[in-house]
């Protein structure tokens, strides 16, 4: 009886916050939030209920809900035949993945996280990406290789590093990293419809973050196209590319930019292979300067390429050398200070950006 | 071997002889007719985990006949593509499979072509058997538009999806966990077909072989693992690579038999033995006891870890040819000379094969973009001077 009563409150409590909702329904399509989690779990549940062929197969994507609950509720829905349970052993079950995928069906495969893919990434490139150029088309490999990617919160070297590069600079992969709710319904919908493999970077921080989401978003036929970055925010003095969290600390970096008079354009890069070099180039002949910042390692890194892109296609709009922040040149320290070192902060985009702007001093170079 | 139904086989030549030379006079090939023969192999079964098969066959003339040319031609089609490889009309790498032949044309035998076969980069004779042309492999191994990938694959890289050969791999033992996920499929498509992944011996110890068979047991998949055991990994004898090379028994809780991989109607018994054990009870292994008799590939003469007595001893004792041919002879099947006149045929249709092959031109340098993807979406990619060379992916 209690329980019921206090249900009963809690429900007419929510119900005075509601109206606020419907308020901003009528105002903007933006009303919804949604989390990341649901968004992908959304996604997921569309496309197996859309199409028999897609499955789901990792370690405890079934009856544990998800090690980070983004398969919650559907073993349940789907049934074990199609929601698979694997053994710790990811050379093996990526083999069985991509058997299945070269049969004809649309495995969506989950590492708990990136750092455990490279115990498979023999199937990852030779035995899926590379399959339909050395059959000359004979067989392709839909698959979807998804899971969380880059550092979490104090979990230490082995469990923190991003891929993105490595995937990335190899053909036959696509490679696709969401920021918020609707990159992570639109790309992963999109990975799962598209007959290649897929490599999907998500963030572990990011899951349980909310966004707006339109209706548009949120219907099942919704799908954002590979190949093609997001311009997050408009600006005219300074472009700052950036994918997954980092999207987030660039866009609090150009608020903090704004206050100075500087107006930086915050590319959400979305698909890191293919690489949208058509946005990305014509925003830094808009803007002449270039911060590029990712989480993962800086030699070879994904500004690395971007960089290089930039200086092939439009080097005489550059008016500063292209700037870029990543991750420190190190494994990932545990200790918190030494942690926050080796991940890319706010301030060090703004910095960045002030510099490309010559606005400050550079650091005089090292002897 | 032992020969029953010899009286039955009397009265059967002569009605035999009469079809067959007419057949000469119009130069058609033997065939046979399909009145049932039962031999037996040339060894028991060895299992393990399991009640081994009957080692009584049956068979038919049609059978055997269709088995000696199938060897002979894989046979010839090998020793063809040697001196292709020595001409340096082939490139990089070459991996023959003379000596195994009986594994491929048994197995052929025994399954339809809605099983899937896999294996690794010794793949030439599984393709053929498979259905694949003797141009399609010519032209692929010397890297011509008419090669089955169309010359971007390679020796190692031969596939035909339309009869469920998934190739045709590099990377030793991958093909396993692989041929395990095509069994899955089988599975969850409720096709009631199964999946042979083979492997060798140098394989056999890769630790993902016992990932993918924990989790076919695990999940009860229709997948036959079939060690194809030369007992060489490359230059490594078996007992220098493997604490224990009872091959079949490695499976632990997975059964297992042991065949003697040289007798093609051993491994056809095997093989269909497997396909019921497999649909109704998930995985077992075959271990295949063969030989090859050139090297680990064409860079390898194969007599720096062998002796060229043991070579010429298993020539001698155990070849796949000569034991069917004997069968044939024996059962009064077809006469020495029409088992040679096949051989004849067979050696021309390889060389005609060689002759169509070399005329087929190189690859359209457009061709160096293609089928990087299945949907290209249109992006761009780039040759060694990206100022200089680009192109947009279909």
């Amino acid at each position: 009886m209690l329980a019921i009563a206090r249900q009963r409150m809690l429900g007419q409590s929510f119900k005075k916050i509601l109206p606020a909702v419907s308020v901003l329904r009528s105002y903007s399509s933006a009303a919804k939030q949604i989390t990341v989690r649901e968004a992908l779990n959304s996604a997921l549940d569309e496309e197996m209920s859309a199409d028999p062929k897609v499955f789901l197969m990792g370690e405890e994507v079934g009856e544990y809900q998800g090690a980070y609950k983004i398969t919650k509720g559907l073993l349940e829905k789907y049934g074990p035949e199609r929601v698979l349970d694997t053994p710790i052993t990811e050379a093996g079950f990526t083999g069985i993945g991509v058997g299945a995928a070269y049969y004809g069906l649309k495995p969506v495969v989950e590492f708990m996280t990136f750092n455990f893919s490279m115990q498979a990434i023999d199937h990852i490139i030779n035995s899926a990406a590379k399959s339909n150029y050395m059959s000359a088309g004979q067989i392709s490999v839909p698959i979807v290789f998804r899971g969380p990617n880059g550092a979490a919160a104090g979990v230490g070297a082995q469990h923190s590093q991003c891929y993105a590069a490595w995937y990335a600079s190899c053909p036959g992969l696509k490679v696709l990293s969401p920021y918020n709710s609707e990159d992570a319904r639109g790309l992963l919908k999109a990975a799962i419809r598209d007959p290649d493999p897929v490599v999907f970077l998500e963030n572990e921080l990011l899951y349980g973050e909310s966004f707006p989401v339109s209706d548009e978003v949120l219907d099942s036929s919704f799908c954002l196209p590979i190949g093609k970055a997001k311009i997050e925010r408009e600006g005219k003095d300074v472009t700052i590319t950036a994918f997954s969290k980092m999207v987030g600390y660039a866009l609090k970096a150009a608020e903090m930019l704004e206050r100075d008079g500087i107006y930086a354009e915050v590319i959400n890069l979305r698909s890191i292979r293919p690489l949208d070099r058509s946005t990305i180039n014509t925003s830094v002949r808009k803007t002449n300067r270039l911060i590029t910042v990712e989480e993962g390692f800086p030699q070879h890194g994904v500004g690395a390429e971007i960089c290089a892109s930039v200086v092939e296609e439009s080097f005489s709009y550059l008016d500063a050398p292209v700037e870029r922040i990543a991750g420190a040149d190190v494994p990932m320290p545990y200790a918190a200070n030494l942690e926050r070192m080796a991940v890319p902060q706010v301030e060090d985009i703004v910095r960045a950006a002030k510099r490309a702007c010559y606005r400050s001093v550079p650091l005089a170079a090292t002897a | 071997m032992a020969l029953s139904h010899l009286a039955a086989s009397a009265s059967r030549s002569s009605s035999l002889l009469k079809p067959l030379s007419s057949a000469l006079s119009l130069r058609r090939p033997i065939s046979g007719d399909n009145s049932p023969l039962t031999v037996e192999t040339s060894v028991p079964f060895t299992s393990h985990q399991c009640e081994a098969p009957s080692r009584s066959v049956e068979t038919n003339p049609k059978e055997l006949l269709t088995f000696f040319r199938d060897m002979a031609l894989m046979r010839r089609m090998e020793i063809a593509a040697d001196s292709l490889y020595k001409a340096k009309l082939i490139r990089g790498f070459c991996h023959l499979y003379d000596g195994q032949e009986a594994v491929a044309v048994g197995m052929e035998a025994a399954i339809t072509k809605k099983d899937c076969i896999i294996t690794a980069y010794r793949d030439h004779c599984t393709f053929v058997s498979r259905g694949g042309t003797l141009l399609e492999v010519f032209a692929e191994l010397m890297g011509r538009q008419a090669g089955c990938s169309k010359g971007k694959g390679g020796s190692m890289h031969f596939y035909k999806k339309d009869s469920n050969f998934y190739g045709g791999h590099g990377i030793v033992g991958a093909q396993v966990p692989l041929g395990c996920g095509l069994a899955f499929a089988q599975k969850y498509s409720k096709d009631e077909t199964v999946t042979f992944a083979l492997y060798g011996d140098g394989a056999a110890n890769q630790g993902q072989l016992f990932e993918a068979l924990n989790i076919s047991a695990l999940w009860d998949l229709p997948a036959i693992l079939v060690c194809e055991n030369n007992h060489y990994g490359m230059g490594t004898a078996e007992w220098r690579a493997a604490k224990s090379p009872a091959y079949y028994k490695r499976g632990d809780y997975v059964p297992g038999l042991k065949v003697d991989g040289m007798d093609a109607l051993a491994v056809k018994q095997a093989c269909k033995f497997a396909k019921e054990h497999a649909l109704k009870n998930g995985p077992i292994i075959l271990e295949m006891d063969t030989y090859r008799y050139h090297g680990h590939s064409m860079s390898d003469p194969g007599s720096t870890y062998r002796t060229r007595d043991e070579i010429s001893g298993v020539r001698q004792e155990r070849d796949p040819i000569e034991r069917i041919r004997k069968l044939i002879l024996s059962h009064d099947l077809a006469t020495e000379k029409e088992l040679k006149d096949v051989e004849k045929e067979v050696r021309k249709e390889v060389d005609d094969a060689i002759a169509q092959a070399k005329e087929s031109p190189m690859p359209e340098p457009s061709e160096l973009f293609t089928n990087v993807y299945a949907k290209g979406l249109g992006v761009e990619s780039f040759g060694a001077d990206r100022k200089e060379v680009r192109a947009t992916l279909p």
